[in-house]
């Protein structure tokens, strides 16, 4: 019975293609919607992770406190033994110290006098020491726009459209007014080695970066930091992994009563971002629901109009004697047939789609010229071993549900009536 | 029942709900057939051809009396139960052949087998046997498409015989077909009802059918009006 029904549905193109195109089509909007929604949210966090967060971040727990301010003078201090002793301790994860800082940029003409004047959000980052990790972190090469990466002490890197608006170029001097440590003055000059384009709206506004040891001169911060950043030996954020951590740490450094002792946080308890983390897990099911319910819809439609073509076959075949359940029986084989090739094939395409998408991204950096929240402008797929299966979901299930609704309609087909109905 | 006894029916009546009360189609029908009868219930439109048919044919059960069929009570079987005596026992002909388009010959022929679970070289040895009797050995791969009116009945024919039944149900077979053709199916069938004493039983009104029928059960108004063996 089983090879009748398939040499019915292989026949029979609208029995098959076009259920299967249904299916197909669904399903490859499913996988390639979770992909991309999934990396969207992904390269999000992981973005915030570079430039801020860490997978763990390590401060003074007055300065977490006070983050927002940038409060350098609740910075951590005795950083460099701190920093040798989690190398030793955790040495599959890259650690980096870093120190925020905002201010005023000053660009003095040739005779010294302000030319223009603009406030900055700066970073300090490692980046002469030999050590390339922050650079490639923060795709500082792909990101130079003018100019060339700092080679010296003393070198800064603006953002092109904070250089623009200074009307500066690389190679000119701009001095650093702010504050120390300490809370006095802070003026230090720096040469411009090239402007760059972070592709983060809300970093292309105003920031420079410096090296760590030049922040440290110009604010008085030897031996100190304002973080140190943690990252994972994994490419993403895994929180297991990231508790883990902090749990070793709590016991390497138990709290001391110290105010200024150093305390660490995960990337989930920084920023909300534990509120987008939730987000992705429920995306998958969102995206799976939603096609699910409209497939559904669909195939219902799709399985009364298939039930009203083969009346006169379902007629015929209680005639000879076929009972109502074997009908409906063949009915969900069919859809479930027809829901499993619909499934791999949606899911074979839509992976293909998602993989274009996590290799080339969907460029949106035009639709957020004003954004001022930390997210990239390009959006890449991301596939996971969820997306080789999750297409399967509203493939197999709606085909199902939509025949199992329609083939209801057999059950009230009256035999009585079957002489009447198929003398047409 | 005698044992050549095939159906047994004694005061039937069918009952039909109307908006205004009832309408009996069937009003007090008593009648026997026997193997190898080739009986026509014959009469006009709404005197209770096929809803006898029906009936016999386990589509559907009495409103009151009694039906014996094959030994078996049309009133006390269950819809799986009706469905099993159609399955082995019953064959069916419509008078609009209907066969599966998609579904060559010899699978439309198939079909009533596939569902009595017999294995394929069974099943292909009763279907070309089947296709022998209806000379549609050279039609095995055609579709029903590719067939006149006159084969496509042939086909009917031969899915309804495929697997030996006792008793054929035929409504108005030859309502589709033109004289030459409906000659031809007649004369097919009483070679089949001679060579296995399958019962034939017709509903209708052409004279073409009525022409060939050995017993002639006449329908008025829900009664049997004359019941006569003819001289073929």
């Amino acid at each position: 019975m089983i090879r009748f029904l398939l040499k019915g549905i292989f026949r029979d193109r609208q029995r098959s293609l076009l259920p299967v195109l249904v299916a197909t089509i669904g399903v490859m909007l499913t996988v390639t919607l979770y992909c991309w929604l999934n990396g969207f949210l992904n390269d999000s966090i992981e973005l915030n992770a570079r430039f801020s967060t860490g997978h763990v971040k390590i401060m003074t727990a007055p300065y977490a406190g006070n983050i927002d301010q940038i409060p350098n003078d609740l910075a951590l201090t005795g950083v460099d033994s701190l920093m040798k002793k989690l190398k030793k301790e955790f040495p599959a994860m890259k650690w980096q110290q870093r120190i925020h800082f905002g201010g005023l940029i000053d660009a003095p003409d040739p005779a010294g006098v302000t030319r223009s004047q603009g406030p900055a959000i700066g970073i300090g980052i490692d980046m002469l020491s030999g050590d390339h990790s922050e650079i490639e972190r923060f795709n500082l090469e792909k990101s130079l726009r003018r100019g060339k990466l700092p080679a010296h002490q003393g070198d800064i890197l603006i953002s092109e459209l904070f250089s623009q608006k200074l009307k500066v170029n690389p190679g000119d001097t701009v001095t650093l007014i702010g504050s120390t440590m300490n809370g006095s003055m802070a003026m230090y000059n720096y040469v411009i080695a090239g402007t760059i384009v972070f592709g983060t709206p809300g970093m292309d506004q105003g920031s420079v970066i410096v090296d760590l040891k030049d922040v440290r001169d110009a604010l008085d911060m030897n031996d100190a930091a304002g973080e140190i950043i943690g990252y994972l030996p994994e490419k993403y954020y895994d929180d297991k992994t990231a508790e883990q951590v902090v749990t070793r740490f709590n016991l390497l450094f138990p709290p001391s009563g110290d105010k200024y002792a150093p305390v660490i946080t995960t990337l989930r308890k920084q920023n909300n971002l534990g509120q987008m983390m939730d987000q992705i897990s429920q995306v998958g099911a969102f995206v799976v629901l939603i096609f699910v319910l409209s497939m559904s819809l669909v195939f219902w439609n799709a399985g009364l109009l298939g039930g009203m073509r083969r009346y006169m076959e379902f007629g015929t075949r209680l005639a000879i004697g076929e009972d109502y359940s074997h009908i409906y029986r063949t009915m969900i084989y069919e859809a479930v047939l027809i829901g499993i090739v619909g499934s791999v094939s949606g899911t074979a395409v839509g992976l293909l789609l998602s993989l274009y998408l996590q290799n080339h991204g969907l460029d949106l950096g035009s639709m957020m010229k004003n954004s001022s929240i930390l997210m990239p402008s390009v959006f890449h797929a991301r596939i996971t071993a969820i997306a080789f299966f999750i297409g399967f979901i509203p493939g197999l299930f709606s085909t199902v549900a939509g025949t199992a609704l329609s083939g209801i309609g057999i059950y009230k087909r009256k035999t009585a009536q079957l002489f009447k109905e198929l003398e047409a | 029942m005698e044992n050549s006894t095939l159906i047994s029916i004694e005061a039937l009546k069918k009952h039909f709900p109307t908006s205004g009360g009832r309408f009996t189609a069937l009003n007090g029908i008593d009648l026997k057939i026997g193997k190898a009868e080739f009986t026509g219930v014959v009469g006009p439109s709404g005197s209770g051809k096929t809803t006898l048919l029906n009936i016999i044919g386990s589509l559907d059960s009495p409103s009151e009396g009694r039906a014996m069929v094959l030994g078996l009570s049309i009133s006390d079987l269950n819809v799986k139960q009706a469905a099993l005596l159609r399955r082995t026992r019953l064959g069916f002909i419509f008078q609009s052949y209907n066969l599966l388009p998609v579904y060559t010959v010899f699978e439309n022929v198939e079909l009533p087998l596939l569902l009595l679970k017999l294995n394929e070289s069974q099943r292909r040895k009763m279907v070309m046997d089947s296709l022998e009797w209806l000379g549609l050995t050279d039609k095995v791969k055609s579709k029903p498409a590719q067939l006149s009116g006159g084969e496509c009945q042939r086909v009917a024919i031969a899915r309804a015989m495929v697997k030996r039944p006792e008793i054929v149900l035929a409504d108005e077979p030859t309502a589709n077909l033109d004289a030459a053709n409906s000659h031809n199916i007649l004369k097919t069938m009483v070679r089949l009802n001679s060579e296995f004493q399958t019962t034939f039983i017709f509903a209708t009104h052409d004279d073409k059918v009525i022409s060939y029928l050995k017993r002639k059960i006449s329908l008025v108004d829900g009664k049997v009006e004359k019941d006569e063996i003819t001289g073929n």
